[in-house]
């Protein structure tokens, strides 16, 4: 009864990464296992793979990690790239996604790496473009290639590294992620809560209820919401702390001295042994203290570069080519 | 004038409780007469439709349809529009104001409602309430009804601040017209574009809370109560397109207490829920959202209980490039004309057991006797020559492409309807063949 939308099967280009729940969990592995060989490739093997490939980045928002990792990955590969933003391109004009979507493909882009401030553009784009397209973050909905990003860096810590290869279902059994902050702003926290509990893991979601509504726990199985932070902290093996996204927050009032007291992570509250993540970027002082994000257990930095060969895996799987 | 015997057909006609086969034979404009089979001889009328194995009913009405005649005949115009009604099996249709300019001028609505338009329904309008559609002042009540008004509303939009709602309210009453609500407190929906819930959270997109519904209807009803002591008068509240189960309760209530509430709802939130969202599929975005299961399953509970007094579509044709844009970003609303029946029959005669009188009552007797001048909605002798003939039995699917309306936005492409309109009269002439 609820199906009318069945007619309009949604047809991606093959390679598009859109949302996590997109992806089974042998593609992840297989991903996964990409990025490894292709870390490990000696440079000049590597920018063969995409030697004469085109690559889009079109971004509508600043960024700074995501589109100089996928710039460098895209690179590393041999591929061309061209960068679009928003700021000085057509789309100043008003010229619409579809349009400039289709505008790249005439120009012969053979893939589209979109960063959009809205919730599903990364869709919009891949229909009516019919490209493959990456998702380099919509709007509050995802940012697939940091959950997977995120999701390396875990394997490389969680049993001192036993785990990243062979990832399966049953990778994180036994491993509680928290993550903590500005959930309902996030599309990091939507992407890796709805990938982690796929491979096995338990996600506790903690945040005031301001920015983390209830909803929240119906992301799916394996999802559980705790306030506290220090239960939350006392249960984890990993913790991600994330931004409040100031400039998403529409008319949402938020105490930060209420918000640094209660979520802020600091020493005296990190147990010894959970590793420290977070997507940047960072807001150092209101969600996570210096000392912690400069900290032995911080695998900060190390995340960047887990993004790099992600987004080379990413990128080889979008283009069809073989390493 | 010319004159049309339809002959042999099964008569259904609720407001008459007429079940049964008859010939119905139309001259002058009017119904002028429905006998028993044969009785009417072939020569009687210029024209004769053979409705055997048919049903024949009066034509539908249809009292909330946007047009988008003046200002944005690129998405549709009245010519277009009224093709699809009759193509639905509508024979009336009552035009919303939110048109550019806004209809809130005598002048604007006797443009909307000139021959000149090309409309092959009879045309109603419910100009604005407030001027502009602003919210703050009213329109000319007494001289937009002396023009033909048949009720007034912001559609689009709500009547927001108590005081203007309540002066709305008592203008209308005095004219002897509904107040037409969208009920939306715009306060609690900045910048949502669907349902509220754990779907929206999902998707990342801003939800609108039932509460949001559910509170304007609340506060309209305290001012019905209010105006009812108070005025000595008796408003009429039409909730347009229902679409939480807090509200239909609400309504309910209202009913049994005996105030003069209405309401309708649309086929797509008797039809569909929130999920059909999907991927951000812009088809299923409109305002009210659709919205959870239980309130889909509240709709269906108010249409078979009579809570709901009757079906309409709010018909709501966009351009493609407004419908192809980011889910944010894309306008709010469907098609609905030449879908709306096949849905109803569908949903609530076949899959709820409706009886087809019911269905019938829904979306013509009822809508017709609530907004439209006496004569509509009926087969009694003496009623307008507005008829629809249709294959009550006949299953079939939509064809988005083949739509006579200007604009493609329909989330039912495909999709399984019942009941094949085979012929639409209205005012005594042809308007439609299928």
């Amino acid at each position: 009864m609820t199906a009318a939308a069945e007619p309009y099967a949604i047809q991606y280009a093959e390679g598009s990464l859109l949302s996590v729940t997109h992806l089974t969990a042998a593609e992840v592995a297989g991903i996964l296992a990409m990025a490894t060989r292709l870390e490990q490739m000696s440079p000049a093997k590597r920018s063969q793979i995409l030697a004469g490939r085109r690559v889009a980045l079109l971004f509508y928002e600043s960024s700074t990690r995501t589109r100089t990792s996928f710039e460098l990955a895209a690179k590393q590969l041999g591929a061309t790239t061209t960068l679009i933003s928003d700021k000085s391109s057509s789309i100043e004009k008003g010229e619409s996604l579809k349009d400039t979507g289709l505008t790249l493909r005439a120009l012969g882009a053979e893939c589209i790496i979109l960063r959009h401030n809205a919730s599903g553009a990364a869709s919009l784009l891949a229909k009516t473009s019919k490209l493959p397209v990456l998702n380099a973050g919509d709007g509050m909905h995802e940012h697939p290639s940091q959950a997977l990003l995120d999701l390396r860096t875990m394997l490389a810590h969680v049993d001192g590294g036993r785990r990243k290869t062979d990832v399966n279902p049953r990778s994180l059994d036994g491993i509680a992620v928290a993550i903590c902050g500005d959930i309902l702003h996030s599309r990091v926290a939507r992407s890796n809560t709805m990938l982690l509990p796929r491979l096995g893991a338990k996600v506790l979601l903690c945040g005031p209820p301001a920015l983390l509504p209830e909803w929240a726990s119906g992301l799916g199985p394996g999802v559980a919401i705790e306030r506290d932070f220090d239960r939350a902290l006392q249960q984890a093996q990993v913790v991600m702390m994330l931004r409040i996204q100031k400039e998403r927050l529409a008319g949402l009032e938020v105490d930060l001295a209420d918000y640094v007291e209660r979520y802020q992570l600091r020493s005296e509250r990190l147990p010894a042994g959970v590793v420290v993540m977070h997507p940047g970027p960072m807001i150092r002082g209101l969600e996570i203290a210096d000392e912690v994000a400069d900290g032995p257990q911080s695998a900060i930095e190390e995340q960047v570069s887990h993004g790099l060969a992600v987004r080379m895996a990413l990128l080889v799987r979008a283009l069809g080519a073989h390493a | 004038m010319s004159s049309i015997l339809i002959r042999g057909g099964r008569v259904v006609d609720p407001a008459s409780g007429v079940d049964a086969l008859r010939d119905v034979l139309l001259k002058g404009g009017r119904v002028a007469g429905v006998e028993k089979p044969g009785a009417v001889r072939d020569d009687a009328a210029e024209e004769v439709i053979d409705a055997a194995g048919l049903v024949v009913a009066p034509g539908l009405v249809d009292v909330h349809v946007h047009l988008r005649e003046p200002g944005q005949g690129y998405k549709e115009t009245i010519r277009t529009g009224t093709a699809a009604a009759a193509a639905g099996g509508f024979t009336s249709v009552v035009m919303m104001p939110n048109t550019m300019p806004i209809n809130d001028s005598v002048e604007t609505m006797a443009w909307m409602l000139s021959p000149d338009r090309g409309a092959s329904v009879r045309l109603f309008a419910m100009p604005a309430a407030t001027v502009g559609s602003m919210g703050r002042e009213l329109t000319d009540f007494p001289a937009l009804r002396s023009a033909g008004a048949v009720g007034f509303t912001d559609d689009g939009k709500p009547v927001l601040e108590d005081a203007v709602m309540r002066a709305a309210l008592v203008a209308a009453a005095r004219v002897g017209v509904p107040v037409s609500q969208h009920a939306e407190d715009t306060r609690l929906t900045g910048g949502c574009s669907m349902n509220a819930g754990a779907l929206a959270f999902r998707l990342g997109l801003r939800g609108m809370t039932a509460e949001a519904e559910a509170g304007i209807v609340e506060r309209d009803i305290r001012l019905l109560r209010e105006i009812e002591l108070a005025e000595k008068l008796r408003p009429h509240l039409h909730v347009q397109h229902v679409s939480t189960a807090k509200a239909m309760d609400l309504i309910r209530s209202a009913k049994a207490e005996g105030l003069h509430v209405t309401c309708e709802v649309t086929p797509h939130h008797f039809m569909l829920t929130e999920e059909a969202v999907g991927e951000y599929d812009t088809h299923a975005k409109m305002n009210p959202p659709l919205r959870a299961e239980t309130d889909r399953l509240a709709m269906i509970a108010g249409l078979m209980d009579g809570t709901v007094d009757c079906i309409a579509t709010d018909h709501a044709p966009h351009a493609a490039h407004e419908k192809e844009v980011e889910f944010e970003r894309a306008a709010n609303g469907i098609t609905g004309l030449e879908t709306a029946f096949g849905l109803a029959m569908r949903v609530l005669h076949q899959g709820q057991g409706m009886p087809l009188a019911r269905v019938l009552s829904l979306m013509s007797a009822n809508p017709a006797r609530l907004i439209l001048p006496p004569g509509h909605g009926s087969l009694a002798v003496g009623s307008m020559a507005d008829v629809v003939v249709f294959d009550a039995g006949a299953p079939w699917s939509f064809e988005l492409g083949r739509s006579r309306s200007k604009s493609k936005n329909s989330p039912f492409d495909g999709a399984a309807m019942l009941g094949r309109v085979k012929a639409t009269v209205c005012a005594g002439k042809v308007a439609f063949r299928g």
